[in-house]
């Protein structure tokens, strides 16, 4: 008996270009193309023949797999299928909405995760809780403090010790479909009005403490990081207001955006950049009565199972060619000189990307103490029930 | 030499009883109890559970209110709603339907159970969300019709997922329904409507409420489609749980009400089902 000759091929010619088309219109993932067409494991295994690529040689042993914990549309995939091949190490991506639920995670223990994204007002926090280890700078040959924006980085440092680097720095701004919404939104307080009006129905807030009452908050008047029992009782009067006018409470609001579902939603700024490069009419604006500036940073959990990878990841994130990528992917603001140099000019121009100077002056930065304060917590989770 | 068949039958049970007897205390009783202890506590200042004894948090359950009633409003609507479909469907499938297309239309009821709860309710927020039905409608000069994140769309994504649910119990109790019980009914005058009231329904009322009772337990501890369809603002308790837990840190706030659901649960069903045993076994009687 004799074979067809390509009865051994992974996939016939026809099904490989059926699978690149759907792939192209966008009906599978670029995981499950690479996936069926065999082409994923063929560039893993070539990665790992020595001296066709030239990736980095890791002395440790890195195992198969690793997990993180990030935020919605945060990573280009391309970015962890790149590591992928390069090491043999697959990553496990999981989303988070708020700080509070990566920490209540951790808390509870026995996450799994190699590596998080934690803001910088919850890393004193967890150092304070022994959740997270002193990073091994060592380890990290591609992360460079001197390099770093201080602005944004110093709160990855906590009595002189580094806990944890830096992702990128950002705004929560407001996201407005131009097209369904014509009443100017340019502060907080106008969201809060439009979200019963224009857009009843419509507006999106986070389902998330900080933003959703520090918002509330600066709408109202006072500080995005109240604590005070008489400021945050006037924000829960007026979250409870607006609540049945809202279209969801929710931190993954892309979908919803892109649908036009929701029509107008608190936003971060890497969020309304890929939105506003894909769909001109949603527009990107900070509250010029106040709101929200930030840092992300990556960390590694003390439980992590497996450090090796967990800092293999970290290290290749921080090599401004896979910043780069990222960055462009992701629309987040560099906190690295070194990356800022090799951006493009129309990513440096964006001016949702790097607003002017003026712009970020009334924002804050948000305050260790609202992720543990329960009166904010309970707030929340009131709201939530109403 | 009875007592050792005896003492030998007995260990037979055991030894059969004992994996699921472990399996519940480990897995049921265990963290119940813990669960119970928690209820008592305090929430440590970063969030979690501090040793304690209080009751702070059974009188802060009224802070819930509206997350209780929501719940124990929503999950007899729910059910009674199934009911009111699956009824007619489960006495189709076991009175009407041609028997040698039985198993197959029976197996079309299960068949959606194959694909996971989660992409099936994830299907509907694509099919009610703009561009689903709305867009369909504003094609026919109906704007803006928004479906997704009502109390509708969680309504419907409660009777959707739930139906096989009630339609099992319903089919089997009315398969297992005496024929000669009806011709009786006719015989003696009965019209289909008096007979259906009078015979059948009350014969099948123990589908009925093993239907009800698994359908409404089951949603009272609901929290995906309240989560996707009705998007984070339709709340159900067992959302306020993910939140107490998974946002604010609040354990002992968190166990004590899941404490309080477990025991309205148990009070709620059992005189639910002794009302009911009481109607079927009266009606029962009255037929003999």
């Amino acid at each position: 008996m004799t074979k067809w000759y390509r009865e051994n091929a992974p996939i016939t010619a026809d099904k490989l270009a059926d699978e690149l088309m759907r792939l192209k219109r966008g009906s599978v993932s670029r995981r499950h193309f690479l996936g069926v067409t065999g082409l994923g494991l063929a560039t893993a295994v070539l990665a790992r023949q020595p001296g066709l690529f030239n990736s980095t040689a890791y002395a440790e042993d890195l195992g198969t797999q690793m997990s993180i914990a990030t935020w919605p549309n945060y990573h280009d995939p391309a970015t962890f299928e790149a590591f992928t091949a390069a090491t043999g190490v697959a990553v496990e991506v999981n989303v988070f909405g708020s700080n509070e639920e990566m920490l209540a995670k951790l808390q509870a223990g026995g996450t799994g995760w190699d590596l998080f994204v934690p803001t910088n007002y919850t890393i004193s926090t967890y150092v304070k809780l022994g959740l997270i280890d002193e990073l091994d700078l060592s380890k990290l040959p591609n992360y460079d403090a001197s390099t770093e924006n201080a602005r944004f980085t110093s709160e990855g440092v906590v009595e002189g010790k580094t806990y944890a680097v830096p992702k990128n720095w950002g705004t929560t701004g407001i996201a407005v479909n131009s097209d369904k919404i014509k009443a100017p939104v340019a502060s907080w307080k106008d969201f809060f009005e439009i979200a019963m009006t224009e857009g009843d129905g419509r507006a999106m807030v986070h389902d998330y403490q900080l933003t959703t009452i520090g918002n509330a908050l600066v709408s109202l008047g006072f500080s995005f990081n109240s604590i005070k029992p008489e400021e945050l009782a006037k924000a829960e009067e007026l979250l409870i207001k607006v609540k049945p006018h809202l279209y969801a409470i929710n931190s993954d609001y892309q979908p919803a955006m892109r649908a036009t579902d929701a029509w107008m939603t608190m936003c971060w700024t890497n969020d309304g950049a890929q939105l506003n490069r894909d769909m001109p009419e949603i527009k990107f604006v900070l509250g010029k009565d106040g709101g929200e500036i930030w840092s992300d940073f990556y960390a590694i959990p003390k439980s992590a199972a497996n450090k090796a990878a967990g800092y293999a990841l970290l290290d290749y994130l921080m090599a401004p060619n896979s910043a780069v990528k990222e960055h462009i992917a992701n629309g987040a603001p560099t906190t690295d000189s070194r990356v800022l140099k090799l951006l493009p000019a129309d990513v440096t121009s964006n001016k949702i990307v790097y607003p002017d100077e003026a712009a970020l002056s009334p924002l804050e930065f948000g305050a260790a103490v609202t992720l543990t304060d329960p009166g904010r917590a309970e707030l929340m989770a009131r709201f939530k029930s109403a | 030499m009875r007592s050792a068949t005896n003492t030998k039958r007995n260990l037979v049970t055991a030894a059969l009883v004992a994996p699921a007897a472990a399996w519940l205390a480990v897995f049921l009783v265990l963290p119940f109890m813990a669960m119970l202890v928690f209820a008592f506590g305090e929430r440590a200042p970063e969030g979690g559970y501090q040793a304690a004894f209080t009751f702070t948090q059974f009188a802060n359950l009224p802070t819930r209110a509206a997350a209780f009633w929501n719940t124990l409003l929503l999950a007899p609507a729910g059910a009674l709603l199934c009911l009111l479909i699956a009824y007619p469907v489960a006495y189709y499938l076991a009175v009407k339907a041609d028997p040698r297309y039985r198993l197959i239309l029976v197996s079309l009821v299960v068949v959606p159970f194959w694909t996971s709860l989660l992409v099936r309710t994830y299907a509907w927020m694509y099919i009610l969300g703009s561009r689903g039905i709305p867009n369909l409608l504003s094609m026919i000069g109906i704007e803006d019709v928004r479906m997704l994140n009502t109390p509708g769309a969680v309504l419907l994504g409660i009777v959707y997922g739930y139906l096989p649910l009630m339609i099992m119990p319903i089919y089997v109790s009315l398969e297992k329904l005496d024929r000669r019980l009806l011709e009786a009914s006719a015989d003696l005058g009965g019209k289909p409507v008096s007979t259906f009231f009078g015979v059948t329904l009350p014969l099948s009322l123990p589908g009925v409420m093993t239907g009800v009772a698994l359908v409404t337990i089951l949603l009272l501890g609901e929290y995906l489609i309240p989560q996707l369809l009705g998007g984070g603002k339709v709340f159900f308790l067992g959302n306020a749980l993910v939140d107490l837990f998974l946002q604010s840190r609040n354990w002992p706030f968190g166990s004590a009400i899941a404490v309080t659901l477990v025991a309205v649960v148990v009070v709620v069903l059992m005189v639910a089902m002794r009302v009911a045993w009481k109607v079927a076994g009266t009606r029962q009687v009255d037929l003999v």
